[in-house]
């Protein structure tokens, strides 16, 4: 067998990142490109409407939808952390928590489309605003989906007694987009209902 | 610390591959396989098949195009040709074959023994394969089976509003939208593989200023794809909107704007210039120095050059723009810009240079065309810089010095990076060596086809002879050139059917190649040729950039300098 | 106040100066770039030389030389240009000249087996080419910057004419506000110099896709945007017709999209001028419905407004006021037909309103399957609008 010579760090231990965790971080920085364009486009447009309906007729701020999402990320946080230390019941007990806030702001956003389709006649073919603003708002909510139906599996299988405490890393990196789609809706809150409206 | 020994990959092994299974067999296993180096080969098999397709495309209008006033294609036949020929050349051959040696070469050269994650690699193949048959779908799909045969007709940068519904009816623009939508799912599915790749695999004692400049070009261009293609991809997501839904994002009748769309799309589409070339400069950084038989000259130079033209190239794209209306002070801001990229570049192109310098430059058919590429980068960053300059550039833009210039980027250096890249792979891929005498053919007949058809191609830019029109007035004195560079461009088609009649042909015939044919530094070439499915059969450990220098040099290693 | 000065100081002998530059410049840089190819095929490429030389003295002949300026835009457009291709070929035949000292001084010997020595880097090289392009980028950079304010944030004269061109699928409108004149496709402006000359301000806009204003003699071009309104101006040296055309791809028909300009003396200009200002009349009949066999303009009249043409063009002063094709008042003062396609005869018009497709095929004009005497018609109508 062939040898060579090494001459540094050869008694430091070969540590590398989790690949899991990179892929995220990744996945989250085309993500963020993918939002900036809908954003920019928002913005680019906002009042350049030939006819209404406008933000300010018929937008109302979604005050309770958005304490729902944002406090969702305190809780998966405790998720974590419950993970981390092997305490599977406060873990569950978070877990469903956070799925469930999550799933009320859902619900919210819904309801807030049918105001406007049924109330208000804004489609996403009425104006710049409807296209805009369903985009945005729908592309978030998209996301907000894909993370309700991954929570629901790891909830599903953490009731059923698969989820133990060697699965935090996994977790960790679900949570990991779920905080991204929370700050997202940070951006696109001030963005549709402080800026816009 | 002391001085340790390690092994490095079980020695210099030369175990063949499995043998080969039964005809279907051997077909099921490729298409069920997440082998990094399977799914790199059908990338590269993929593209080329398309790089055939795209070719001959350009040779049609080359042909249309030779003399003023022909009829061989019809007014949309023609617009269809040069639509297609770009997206199929720019997403299905450029991505797909960078992709492919990406995906073949980066966890060999780190020492892995796959990509990351597999099944992401394999899904994401099988997804940009999807976009070229739904892009050459539009041919029978595009009008319905009923209507004439449509292709695309609205130019490879589907300018708004000329996609929309009013302006293109039908389906084609649809096929259009959704193959670039998969393409570019595909794409980022691979960058995010890549890059969790060369953070997360890389054997023991690769730190990341010990990584060959492949991997890092390989990381650069995943992170520069990440950016690009996702605004691409929202971008298309708006088209799909306006076009399925009614949306009003580039209809400009409800007040929607079409400068928003161009600035999305260049967006992406300058950094995928950088995206396609990044790749290249990793190849030209493996391939000089072995034939020079010296180091590559300033590694870390080289790594910081590579990354800030990733960063710099970000803030560079409205030079596609110059014409559009932007400010004085938004023309200045993007002539300095991307002026500014020349910088990086050169320290590139200088430092292959002293790489070159004091060395023992032996001419294979990889260097033969790695050197034709350094002189032909050369010429493609200047006319670039003309370019740049975006008061005289309101003259180019849109012309065919604007034709000209990107395809010295996109043939010149990179398909001539990408010759060099086969040749001194394949023996890696498949086991046998190249032709050796059809390469020199091929590299010939390919040199004076391009310069042919490309040198000349600058001059009617400079008499006003814009891009895209199927035809052009006999008075305008662009006859003789056109002429030239047509007869140019079937030289290059007959040089390219060379070499892949070489390709078959040796794959057959060619003479056994051994692990390690060109006595090369890197850890691909301490495996097999072709490498078993597991890549090495022991965790390489490494202790310099250039681990196979150390093994067969013990008394002078590299790790005893860096 | 600046323009009239750049103009006075390029006045004198600037046209054969850098035309003789130019040709000069162009045959330099292409010299320098067969570097490889020329030594391998030398026979077969001496010809092609010739040849090629041969074609470059027809460069600048050619009638959309980028290097043939006669305006001050397309003057100092030019000048930044030769000044950055010749620091760019300086740059090349340093570069060229040491990769090919290398390619050929350190070629492998054949008995050699001894490795080179291992040369790892050099700071203070590495920081030279770092500083030097960065000198270089900086130069350039200022040169830049100068022409672009000085072209594109000029002052307006006072006097300057205004125009207003729209781009259409694939024909050009223009507007005179000045003077109520709407033409299509063939511009006249008056040339800056001498007397009564005038600097052309030209607002640019589209009324469908992105289409792109290039006049290469006597400036770059500017794109026509939907929803926007971009400007531009040519001060004209030298009267005579100048072409161009579409810069932007727009669709089927963009390679014949032309554009030709008139650059009149102000009295040529002002005799243009008046000939547009007349309006057309209803011809009166001398018979009454247009299905008459008669083939003569008041028929042609009749048929022109009772078919669909009318709901496409407008001829002023009748009942002709359609705003989706070309303005015909005054179809028979312009030269060509088709945006450029082909010359304005009366064999070419009839056959152009038979059938469009024929001379411009995805044109947005269709045939419109009249009969050859109503064609004969239409024809004889269309000849009187002068």
């Amino acid at each position: 067998m062939s040898t060579v010579t090494l001459q540094h760090e050869t008694d430091t231990e070969w540590r590398q990142p989790a690949k899991g965790t990179v892929a995220m971080i990744t996945l989250i920085i085309a993500e963020s490109a993918i939002f900036t364009i809908f954003v920019v486009a928002y913005l680019y447009y906002i009042g350049r409407d030939v006819h209404g309906p406008t933000p300010k007729q018929v937008l109302e701020i979604p005050w309770a939808n958005s304490v729902c999402l944002l406090s969702s990320s305190l809780f998966i946080m405790l998720a974590e952390h419950a993970i981390a230390h092997g305490k599977m019941a406060a873990f569950k007990l978070w877990w469903a928590v956070t799925f469930l806030l999550g799933l009320i702001f859902l619900v919210g956003t819904g309801v807030e489309w049918k105001k406007l389709i049924f109330e208000d006649h804004l489609t996403i073919s009425t104006n710049l605003f409807g296209t805009t603003y369903y985009s945005l708002v729908g592309l978030h909510a998209f996301h907000v989906i894909v993370g309700l139906l991954l929570m629901l599996v790891v909830l599903v299988l953490a009731l059923l007694g698969f989820v133990e405490k060697k699965h935090a890393e996994r977790v960790k990196t679900l949570a990991l987009y779920w905080h991204f789609v929370d700050v997202v809706w940070i951006v696109v809150f001030t963005v549709v209902y402080v800026v816009g409206r | 610390m002391g001085s340790q020994t390690y092994p490095v990959a079980g020695g210099l092994q030369t175990e063949t591959a499995p043998s080969r299974h039964g005809y279907l067999e051997e077909i099921h296993s490729w298409i069920v396989t997440v082998d990094h180096k399977k799914l790199g080969i059908m990338y590269i098999v993929y593209a080329l098949l398309f790089l055939v397709i795209g070719g001959l495309e350009a040779i049609l209008m080359r042909i249309q195009l030779a003399a003023p006033g022909l009829h061989f294609l019809e007014p949309q036949t023609f617009n269809r040709m040069f639509t297609m020929h770009g997206t199929t050349m720019v997403f299905l051959v450029g991505m797909m074959i960078l992709f492919g040696f990406g995906n073949y070469l980066v966890p060999l050269m780190i020492g892995a023994r796959d990509m990351a994650f597999p099944r992401l690699n394999a899904f994401s193949f099988w997804m940009s394969a999807l976009a070229g048959i739904l892009l050459y779908f539009s041919f029978i799909g595009g009008n319905g089976l009923a209507g004439t045969g449509t292709a695309p007709d609205m130019g490879w940068f589907a300018y708004a509003p000329l996609t929309e519904k009013a302006f293109s009816p039908g389906h084609t623009t649809d096929y259009w939208t959704i193959a670039l939508l998969a393409n570019g799912i595909g794409s980022i599915g691979t960058s995010i593989n890549i890059l969790a790749t060369v953070f997360c695999m890389r054997t023991k004692g690769m730190t990341l200023m010990r990584m060959p400049m492949l991997p890092w070009l390989y990381a650069t261009m995943s992170f520069l794809t990440l950016l690009a293609i996702s605004p691409l991809t929202a971008a298309q997501a708006m088209l799909m909107i306006d076009r399925y839904l009614g949306g009003h994002f580039f209809d400009t009748q409800a007040g929607g704007s079409a400068i928003l769309w161009a600035h999305f799309f260049w967006i992406f589409g300058h950094p995928e210039v950088y995206v396609l070339v990044l790749p290249a400069f990793g190849m030209a950084s493996e391939i000089i120095p072995v034939f020079s038989r010296k180091a590559i000259f300033g590694y870390p130079a080289m790594v910081a050059a590579s990354v800030s033209i990733g960063f710099i190239s970000l803030g560079v794209w409205a030079h596609h723009m110059f014409t559009i209306g932007l400010t004085s002070y938004g023309n200045a801001f993007f002539t300095l810009s991307t002026m500014l990229v020349g910088v990086p570049t050169g320290i590139k192109l200088f430092n292959w240079l002293a790489t070159l310098w004091g060395g023992k430059i032996q001419y294979r058919p990889p260097m033969m065309f790695a050197a034709a590429y350094l002189i032909q980068f050369l010429i493609a960053g200047l006319t670039g810089i003309m370019l740049s300059v975006s008061a005289w550039d309101w003259q180019l833009h849109n012309s065919y010095f604007v034709v000209a210039h990107f395809h010295y980027v996109l043939v010149g250096a990179i398909v001539f990076m990408l010759f060099s890249a086969l040749y001194y792979w394949y023996p890696k891929m498949t086991g046998r060596m190249l032709d050796e005498k059809l390469a020199k053919w091929h590299f010939w007949l390919f040199l004076i086809g391009f310069h042919l058809t490309f040198d000349l191609m600058h001059i009617p830019g400079l008499l006003g002879m814009p891009r895209w029109i199927y035809t052009y007035e006999a008075d305008r004195g662009w006859g003789t050139l056109n002429l030239l560079i047509s007869i140019g461009g079937v030289i290059q088609g007959i040089a390219v059917l060379i070499f892949v009649y070489n390709m078959v042909h040796s794959y057959f015939k060619g003479e056994l190649a051994g692990p390690d044919p060109w006595d090369a530094w890197t850890l691909e070439w301490a495996t097999a040729s072709p490498p078993p499915s597991y890549n090495f059969a022991t965790d390489p450990v490494v202790g310099s950039r250039r681990p196979l220098w150390d093994l067969k040099h013990p008394d002078d290693p590299d790790s005893a300098f860096e | 106040m600046t323009i009239t000065k750049k103009r006075k100081a390029t006045q004198g002998n600037f046209l054969t100066s850098t035309q003789e530059l130019n040709c000069a410049t162009i045959a330099a840089h292409r010299n320098t770039r067969p570097v490889k190819s020329s030594t391998s095929i030398r026979g077969s490429l001496a010809g092609l030389a010739l040849l090629v030389g041969h074609q470059a003295v027809a460069l600048a002949e050619s009638p959309t030389s980028i290097f043939s300026t006669l305006s001050t835009p397309a003057h100092e457009t030019n000048s930044i240009g030769l000044f950055v291709v010749i620091i760019c070929t300086a740059i090349f035949a340093v570069v060229a000249a040491l990769l090919g000292y290398a390619f050929w001084r350190f070629r492998a010997g054949n008995s050699d087996e001894h490795e080179p020595a291992q040369v790892f880097g050099s700071m203070q090289i590495e920081l030279s080419w770092t500083i030097i392009p960065v000198l270089i980028v900086v130069v350039l950079f200022l040169a830049t910057a100068r022409t672009l304010f000085s072209i594109q944030d000029a002052p307006k004269p006072a006097n300057a004419l205004n125009i207003t061109a729209v781009g259409h699928q694939y024909w050009w409108e223009y507007h005179y506000p000045e003077y109520g004149i709407v033409t299509a496709n063939e511009l006249h402006i008056p040339v800056a110099t001498g007397n009564g000359g005038r600097v052309t301000y030209i607002k640019l806009t589209s009324a469908d896709v992105i289409h792109s204003f290039w006049v290469p003699q006597l400036g770059g071009k500017t794109d026509m945007l939907p929803n926007r309104v971009n400007e531009m101006w040519w001060d004209p040296q030298k009267a005579g017709v100048y072409v161009g055309q579409c810069g932007q791809y727009c669709g089927a028909q963009h390679a014949k999209m032309l554009l030709r300009v008139y650059v009149d003396t102000p009295e040529q200009f002002a005799a243009w001028v008046a000939g547009q200002r007349k309006q057309q009349t209803e011809l009166v009949a001398d018979v009454v419905d247009s299905t008459s066999e008669a083939v003569n303009p008041s028929v042609g009249q009749k048929v022109f407004e009772q078919q669909s043409c009318i709901n496409c063009h407008a001829v002023q002063g009748t009942v002709a006021n359609g705003r989706f094709g070309p303005d015909l008042t005054h179809l028979m003062s312009r030269d060509t037909l088709g945006a450029g396609a082909i010359q304005n005869t009366p064999e070419n018009l009839k056959a152009w309103v038979e059938d469009p497709q024929q001379f411009k095929p995805g044109c947005l004009m269709p045939a419109m399957h009249l009969t050859n005497k109503q064609n004969l018609q239409i024809t004889a109508y269309l000849q009187t609008l002068k």
